[in-house]
């Protein structure tokens, strides 16, 4: 099959290009692209990507894998691979430090936005904070995010203002935690959110939706907040 | 770099608010002159001219021309600090935007108060 990868590698080279590698996959199985890419580097290991668990629990190796983006490690070839051909390039919409690797300063810079952390002005009790299974089950759907960027680099909207709309990640952890009973802070939570940027730059276009690998909807999220705040101002 | 000083209601809730009525405004508008027209296909002059004679209609209208302007400004507002990061040439687009939409809300009101 034909892979063609993106290239950058700003010490050498003066602009990105797309490197195109026929290869043969030993004994036509249907691996996964992650695993494609360790045959690639076989061949050329001067190519770069992140990656570490390789089983969809640590979120390094998102990528773009033929206009969709996933993570590599469990996304088989059967599922993006169309007429015998691969396009693999970086997340869309940060900047690239090298090849398949981006800069994600900027997604956690938004993240760390949203105080990702219990807020309890409460006297902490003996043991622990208590929450009860229907509490607890709020936080479904939400707890489960391990930061992959697929979602906000999928996201128009956080494409044109990166620095100042949170995008789908970064709310749903918002709403995570807005969403805890144990937190004590929603009321300075919302008043943070409350500019025509930080959450109401959503559209509803939905494409995060569409390529979260760990099937969350972060547009529900984002929903739930916006009618948070509406409760509030009226 | 975009600042916040140029959107319409200061807060986003509000232009989002603000732009759902409107947008409310807007449709029940469209649906009344479409369902007239219906009604009155030989709709001649005196008739039009009597409907917007009419205080109610005018208010109506007035109301329309408003939610007109303001939908434009938010969702125009929405487009540039979107598509042009340019500070000198987003002011210059916001500014013509601005003055363009406040000509026209002027100009409506004399047409409704001139007929
Ligand atoms: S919501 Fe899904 S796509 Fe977005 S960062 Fe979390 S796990 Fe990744
Ligand atoms: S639904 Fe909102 S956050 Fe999700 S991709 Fe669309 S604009 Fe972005
Ligand atoms: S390598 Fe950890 S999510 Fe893919």
């Amino acid at each position: 099959m034909l892979v063609s990868v993106y290239r950058y590698n700003p010490e050498a080279d003066d602009a990105p290009y797309m490197q195109d590698i026929h290869i043969d996959i030993p004994g036509g199985k249907d691996i996964m692209v992650l695993d494609l890419l360790q045959l690639l580097k076989d061949k050329d290991p001067s190519l770069g990507y992140r990656r570490s668990c390789r089983e969809g629990v640590c979120g390094s190796d998102g990528m773009n894998m033929n206009g969709k983006n996933g993570l590599a490690c469990i996304t088989p070839l059967s599922a993006v691979v169309k007429k015998d051909k691969l396009v693999l390039r970086p997340l869309p919409g940060l900047p690239v430090i090298r090849d398949l690797v981006i800069d994600m300063a900027q997604f956690y810079a938004q993240y760390e936005k949203i105080k990702p952390y219990l807020i309890n002005d409460q006297p902490a009790p003996a043991i622990e904070r208590l929450q009860s299974p229907e509490q607890r089950a709020e936080l479904d759907g939400l707890y489960e995010c391990i930061l992959c960027a697929c979602c906000s680099t999928a996201c128009p909207s956080f494409w044109w203002n990166p620095d100042k709309f949170i995008g789908p990640s970064g709310l749903l952890q918002a709403y995570r935690f807005l969403a805890d009973s144990r937190d004590t802070a929603q009321a300075e939570r919302l008043a943070d959110l409350d500019d025509p940027f930080s959450v109401f730059r959503c559209h509803g276009i939905m494409n995060c939706v569409s390529v979260c690998p760990k099937g969350l909807n972060p547009t529900k999220a984002i929903g739930k907040i916006r009618n948070m705040l509406l409760q509030r101002a009226t | 770099m975009v600042t916040n000083v140029t959107s319409f209601g200061r807060s986003g809730l509000y232009d989002w608010m603000i732009q759902r009525v409107t947008a409310v405004v807007l449709l029940a508008y469209t649906l009344f002159i479409v369902g007239f027209l219906l009604l009155n296909p030989d709709v001649d002059f005196q008739q039009w001219q009597a409907l917007f004679a009419n205080t109610a209609m005018r208010i109506f209208t007035l109301l329309l021309v408003l939610s007109f302007a303001a939908h434009a400004w938010i969702g125009l507002w929405c487009v540039t600090t979107d598509y042009i990061p340019m500070t000198g040439l987003r002011f210059l687009v916001q500014a013509v935007t601005g003055l363009m939409t406040f000509v026209y809300v002027a100009w409506a009101i004399h047409i409704i108060w001139g007929v």
